[in-house]
């Protein structure tokens, strides 16, 4: 492809790096990117993935923009309160860059269109904040052999990582099956600093597009975990898990599932 | 391949030849580079500036990127050619 004017202008900080160049941009533009949750991970992850240039991006959510979402949802704003998130986060996107395709889903995730939703994507960043839905994408994306990008925080606390499928671990072999209803907050009873998912959101949109550009060392078989109380980021070492029920030796799980909410508050919306 | 470019050499032994002259830093390079991307390791371009600046980041980024900076003169009262030998495998 040959750039527009503006195009060699709105991407020369990437065309310069030796790893980017405009070959790398160019796989930027004609790339496909995912985006499950548009809240606080979606917000800063989905508007440096259209910054970048990233062609085609999917952002699948059923949520309408509330009130006490704009503490850390940076790319809503007070108008959009009662817009459906999708059309607030195109509204954002559109803004910053007119080379992105942005589709939106306002759908809710389930075993019966989590396929039909990721197949057409080659990166899938999960930025839900719920325990079946993390569950329902890592098993899609394992079966339909997809790179995911996984992120989570909890009060001050981030975790972020990347799931290969055949080149790592997943999601299940760190934690095989769910934690039992009650035994976790959610997200809403428990609080979250609204700065922390900009943070997480961030090195997310960093991993989808070293994925993209095919760059550097992934987070692929390490946990980063963000302490954003101590201003600490930790690793934790993953290891492929040769009894994980889903991408282990012998998989018990060999279709979707649709996990129960856990969380009452949930319902109430 | 040696002397062949010596000052005001005006061979046409280029793979590809880039006018940016009225452009400033970091356009200069992020242009030379995208120009470079269309030719193979080894072929040679032939890069014209106005901004005097260019005549040293231009070449500055080239050698840091892996390609080699063959000649740098000025051609006119106003202009300047950089010839830069595209790095890489051949
Ligand atoms: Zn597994």
């Amino acid at each position: 492809m040959e750039f527009t004017e503006e195009q060699i202008k709105r991407y020369a900080r990437h065309i310069i790096l030796p790893e980017v160049g405009g070959e790398g941009q160019e796989k930027l533009l004609s790339s496909k990117i995912l985006l499950i949750g548009a809240g606080g991970l979606g917000a800063p992850c989905g508007y440096y993935l259209g910054a970048a240039g990233i062609g085609t991006l999917g952002i699948v959510d059923f949520d309408i923009v509330d009130l006490s979402n704009l503490q850390r949802q940076i790319w809503h704003g007070t108008k959009d309160v009662g817009r459906y998130k999708v059309d607030s986060a195109k509204d954002s996107i559109e803004r910053i860059n007119p080379d992105v395709k942005v589709i939106t889903y306002k759908d809710k995730i389930d075993s019966a269109n989590i396929k039909e939703l990721i197949k057409d994507y080659d990166v899938i960043v999960d930025a839900t904040d719920n325990f079946p839905a993390r569950y329902l994408i890592n098993d899609a994306c394992h079966f339909m052999n997809k790179p995911l990008v996984y992120g989570s925080i909890f009060r001050f606390e981030g975790q972020v990582t990347v799931f290969l499928p055949d080149k790592g671990p997943c999601y299940r072999c760190l934690f095989s099956t769910p934690p039992p209803p009650g035994l976790v907050p959610s997200c809403q009873e428990a609080g979250v600093l609204g700065v922390l998912p900009g943070v997480i959101g961030a090195i997310q949109a960093n991993e989808a597009i070293k994925i993209t550009l095919g760059v550097g060392n992934t987070l692929n078989g390490r946990l980063l975990i963000y302490d954003a109380l101590d201003m600490k980021f930790t690793e934790m070492k993953l290891r492929k898990d040769k009894c994980c029920p889903l991408c282990g030796e012998n998989p018990n799980i060999l279709d979707l599932i649709d996990y129960e909410e856990f969380c009452e508050l949930y319902h109430h919306e | 391949m040696d002397g062949l470019f010596k000052e005001n050499d005006r061979t046409d032994n280029y793979a590809k030849e880039l006018n940016i002259k009225g452009e400033i830093c970091p356009f200069t390079f992020v242009r030379s580079k995208l120009a470079l991307e269309k030719i193979k390791p080894g072929e040679i371009l032939r890069i014209i500036v106005d901004y005097e600046p260019a005549i040293r980041n231009v070449p500055r980024s080239m050698t840091d990127q892996g390609h080699k900076v063959l000649s740098i003169n000025k051609i006119n009262d106003t202009d300047y050619e950089i010839i830069v030998e595209k790095g890489g495998k051949k």
